[in-house]
C-alpha cells in the first residue's frame, strides 16, 4: 500500500523548465516515477524532452491537473515565488480533485510566507503538503516505483519499513542502513527542516500506523521545537509498531542555527537530550549513532516478532 | 539576523511605537553631547550588544582582565555620571549570561530620556512552530526574566496566536490589554501600539520583537524601554536595507566568510573538523565524533549539488582554524555528487598542505568514482565506508578517545 504516494501516482512538476527542475525531472523519469508533465507560466504549450520522453508544459496548475488528472506535484519553485507555488497547487488539487498532495523541495522561503501558505492548505480539506526544505517523499516500488523529489532513488528498494526525517542526507543515512539488514522501505518521507512546514511526525507515523505495508518505523529528529516530544507523546498513546529513533544535534550549541533554518535551541529548549529523553519516555528503540540504527531496528523487528 | 537596540527603536518610531528619545553614541563626546541635547535630567546609558542580559552584564577591560563596572545598562542623575559610565562601557566587554565567559566588545552605546515608570511589562512576538501562527505574548512581569516567569508562574503569561487570513484582531488586542490590568487611556494606547507593532513584525519579516520592559508611564502611556529584533533571514531579498542594519562585528569572521561562499558553518571549541552535506548529517557527524571521545571544531554543511570550488573553499577554512588536528570528510551524496568533493579534497590539500590527519567516508551518487580519485592520488588519508569507522578512525589518529 505504502502512503500517500503509490508506485503508480501521476505528478507534476512546478518549476519544470528550470534548472532544478529539469535536472530533478530526469532523475525522477529515470527512477520510474509517472510523471505527467509540470507547469512553468508563459512557458505552456511547449513540451520538454526528460530522459528520451516529451512532457507537455502548461501556464497554470488548474491547466494541468485538468489535462493529466495528476495526483501530485512537487515544487522547485525559486524561495520568492515558491508558497504562492504551493497556494496555486493547492487550490487547483481542491477545486479539481478535492485532494492532492503537494511536495515543496525548495529552501530558504520565508517563514512568513510558509505561514501564510501552510493556512491556506489546512483551510483545504484533502490537501496534503510535505516540506518545504525537505528531499520529498518515495515508494519505491517492484520495478522503480514513485520517487518525488531529490534523493538518490538507487539506495531505496520496496520494503516493510517506514521512514520520516527532518533531514535529507540522514534520510539517505537511514534507508542505508534498513538495506545493511536486509529490509526495505514502504514510503520513505522527508518532512523538511523548516521552523513552519505541511506535514509534521504526527501525520506520517498514524498513516504509517495505518498501512498494511509497514511494519516499522524509523523517525529521525533534530534539535529544535518540540515536534519530536508531540509525536513521542502521540505515539506512546497511538503506535502499535515499533518506531526507531535518532536525533540529529547533541552537540549543538545553543542559540546558532544549525544549517536548518529550524535547527536552532533557542531559550535553553528544543535539546536533543529533551528529545532523547521524550523517545525513551514512549518506548521508543534509540540509536545514539545513525551507524547503529540497522542494528536496533533489527532488535526491535525481533522483539515484535517480526523476524 | 538580529539588530542593535537603537536600530529596532529607530523601526519601532517609524512604526507609530512608543520610544523615549534617545541617540546613539560611538564616543564619550558623543554621549556628553546626547544629554545636553535630550534635556533630560535622568537618563539611560545603555550598551549596545545584540546578546541579551546585558542590565546585569558586567564590564572587563580587555587588556587587564579588571573588573570595570557592574551592569552594561546604567541610570545617570547627571552629565558627570554620563562621562563615568560611557567611559567605563565604550571599548570595553561586556559578559552577559547569554554571551558566554568571553563577552562582546562595545563599541555602541544608546542614550535614553529618562521616563517615569508606573508599571514593567513584558511583551514578545515571534513565530509559534507548533501552532504555525505568530504569537503573542504578554506579561505583568516585565523586566524580569521571561524563561524564569514561565518557569515559575506561566499563568502570569498571556497569549495569543495570530491568523493569518484574518491578522490581529482588535478584540484580540483589547482582550491582551485587559488581561495585563490595563484600562482607560493606557488600554487605548496598547491597543493601537500592539496592531502597529504587528504590522512592523510582518512587514519587516521579523523572527522576534522582544521588549522587556514595555512600559506604562504615570501619564498612562504605554512606551517601549527595550527592542529586540531579530529578522528571518530567508527573507532578506526583498529587504535591501537590512546591508546597513548588520553589524560584522557581532558575528564570527569565519561564519561570514562561509555564508557569502553559499557553506552553512558554526565555530566549535573542538579539533576535529568535519565538512559534511546536509545539516542533518552534520550535527550526527559532530554527535558521533563525541560519542567516540572527540570534539567536533566545526559544523559544516556544504549544501546539496555544491561544485568544486565551494567544496575547495569549505575545506579551506577548515584548515585555516588553528585548533584543528584532524580531518573527517563525511559524505552521503545525493545530489551531491562524492567524485567533485573528492577532486575538491585534492586540490585544496594541495593548495595549502595538508598537515593533519585526514579520514573520508564518501557513500551515494558516484562514491566509486569519487574513491577511485583518492585512492589513486597520493593524499595520506584513510577511507572509511561508514560514519562511525570515520568518527573512530579520526578520533585515535589525533590519539584521543576512550
Amino acid at each position: 500500500m505504502a502512503i500517500w504516494v503509490q508506485e503508480d501516482s501521476k505528478l507534476l512538476i512546478q518549476g519544470i523548465t528550470g534548472s532544478q527542475g529539469r535536472f530533478h525531472g530526469e532523475k525522477m523519469v529515470e527512477y520510474g516515477t509517472n510523471l505527467a508533465g509540470g507547469v512553468t507560466p508563459g512557458k505552456g504549450g511547449q513540451s520538454i524532452e526528460l530522459a528520451g520522453n516529451e512532457f507537455p508544459v502548461f501556464n497554470t496548475m488548474m491547466e494541468a491537473i485538468n489535462q493529466t488528472d495528476a495526483d501530485a506535484s512537487v515544487i522547485y519553485v525559486p524561495p520568492p515565488f515558491a508558497a504562492a507555488a504551493i497556494m496555486e497547487a493547492a487550490d487547483a488539487f481542491h477545486q479539481i480533485k478535492g485532494e492532492g498532495v503537494i511536495v515543496c523541495i525548495t529552501e530558504g522561503i520565508p517563514t512568513l510566507d510558509m505561514v501564510k501558505a501552510v493556512a491556506y492548505v489546512n483551510e483545504r480539506e484533502g490537501i496534503r503538503l510535505i516540506g518545504p526544505n525537505c528531499p520529498g517523499i518515495i515508494t519505491p516500488g517492484d520495478n522503480g516505483g514513485c520517487k518525488i523529489g531529490i534523493m538518490p532513488g538507487h539506495i531505496h528498494a520496496k520494503g516493510r519499513i517506514g521512514i520520516v526525517s527532518k533531514s535529507g542526507t540522514l534520510t539517505y543515512e537511514a534507508v542505508a542502513q534498513t538495506m545493511s539488514i536486509g529490509e526495505g522501505q514502504s514510503t520513505c518521507i522527508g518532512i523538511g527542516g523548516d521552523p513552519v512546514n505541511g506535514t509534521g511526525f504526527i501525520d506520517c507515523l498514524s498513516a504509517f500506523e495505518a498501512d498494511p505495508q509497514t511494519v516499522a518505523v524509523v523517525m529521525i529528529g533534530e534539535i529544535g521545537g518540540t515536534a519530536e516530544e508531540d509525536a513521542s507523546e502521540w505515539a506512546a498513546e497511538n503506535m502499535s509498531k515499533p518506531i526507531v529513533g535518532f536525533v540529529a544535534g547533541s552537540t549543538a550549541p545553543p542559540g546558532k542555527r544549525m544549517g536548518h533554518a529550524g535547527a536552532i535551541i533557542s531559550g535553553g529548549k528544543g535539546t536533543a537530550a529533551e528529545k532523547f529523553a521524550a523517545f525513551e519516555a514512549a518506548g521508543i528503540h534509540i540509536a545514539r549513532d545513525p551507524s547503529e540504527i540497522g542494528a536496533v531496528l533489527k532488535v526491535a523487528l525481533e522483539e515484535s516478532g517480526l523476524l | 539576523m538580529n539588530i542593535h537596540e537603537y536600530q529596532g527603536k529607530e523601526l519601532f518610531r517609524s512604526a507609530g511605537v512608543k520610544v523615549q528619545e534617545g541617540v546613539h553614541c560611538k564616543s564619550v563626546e558623543d554621549a556628553l553631547a546626547a544629554y545636553d541635547s535630550l534635556g533630560s535630567k535622568v537618563v539611560a546609558v545603555k550598551s549596545q550588544i545584540h546578546a541579551g542580559g546585558r542590565g546585569k552584564g558586567n564590564l572587563y577591560c580587555p587588556n587587564s582582565g579588571d573588573l570595570l563596572m557592574e551592569g552594561g545598562v546604567k541610570i545617570a542623575f547627571s552629565r558627570d555620571e554620563v562621562e563615568t559610565y560611557s567611559e567605563n562601557i565604550l571599548g570595553h566587554i561586556l559578559v552577559t549570561k547569554q554571551t558566554g565567559p568571553a563577552g562582546k566588545l562595545v563599541s555602541n552605546i544608546y542614550v535614553e530620556a529618562g521616563c517615569e515608570i508606573a508599571h514593567e511589562y513584558y511583551l514578545a512576538l515571534l513565530v509559534d512552530r507548533e501552532e504555525k501562527q505568530v504569537l503573542i505574548m504578554a506579561s505583568t512581569e516585565g523586566g524580569m526574566d521571561i524563561e524564569e516567569v514561565a518557569e515559575e508562574t506561566p499563568e502570569a503569561i498571556h497569549k495569543t496566536w495570530v491568523n493569518p487570513s484574518t491578522g490581529l484582531l482588535d478584540s484580540q488586542k483589547e482582550d491582551l490589554g485587559i488581561s495585563l490590568d490595563l484600562s482607560g487611556a493606557a488600554l487605548e494606547d496598547f491597543v493601537g501600539m500592539i496592531g502597529s507593532l504587528y504590522e512592523l513584525f510582518v512587514s519587516n519579516d521579523c523572527s522576534m520583537v522582544e521588549i522587556n520592559p514595555l512600559v506604562r508611564t504615570k501619564s498612562d502611556e504605554i512606551v517601549a524601554l527595550d527592542a529586540k529584533v531579530g529578522f528571518d533571514e530567508n527573507a532578506s531579498f526583498r529587504h535591501k536595507e537590512w546591508e546597513d542594519l548588520r553589524d560584522y562585528s557581532e558575528e564570527e569572521p569565519t561564519e561570514t566568510r562561509a555564508n557569502e561562499a553559499g557553506l552553512s558553518y558554526v565555530k566549535l571549541d573542538g579539533d576535529i573538523g568535519c565538512l559534511v552535506n546536509g545539516a542533518g548529517l552534520a550535527m550526527a557527524t559532530m554527535d558521533v565524533i563525541k560519542l567516540y571521545g572527540g570534539e567536533p571544531a566545526n559544523f559544516l554543511d556544504i549544501g546539496g549539488g555544491a561544485d568544486e570550488a565551494k567544496v575547495q573553499e569549505a575545506f579551506e577554512i577548515i584548515l585555516e582554524d588553528p585548533n584543528v588536528k584532524g580531518i573527517l570528510v563525511n559524505i552521503f551524496g545525493g545530489i551531491q555528487r562524492c567524485d567533485i568533493v573528492a577532486k575538491a579534497v585534492l586540490a585544496a590539500s594541495e593548495k595549502m598542505g595538508l598537515q593533519v590527519p585526514l579520514v573520508i567516508r564518501l557513500s551515494g551518487t558516484m562514491f566509486e568514482e569519487g574513491r577511485a580519485i583518492i585512492d589513486s592520488s597520493d593524499l595520506d588519508c584513510t577511507s572509511v565506508e561508514t560514519l562511525a569507522e570515520g568518527a573512530e578512525a579520526i578520533v585515535g589518529l589525533i590519539g584521543g578517545g576512550k
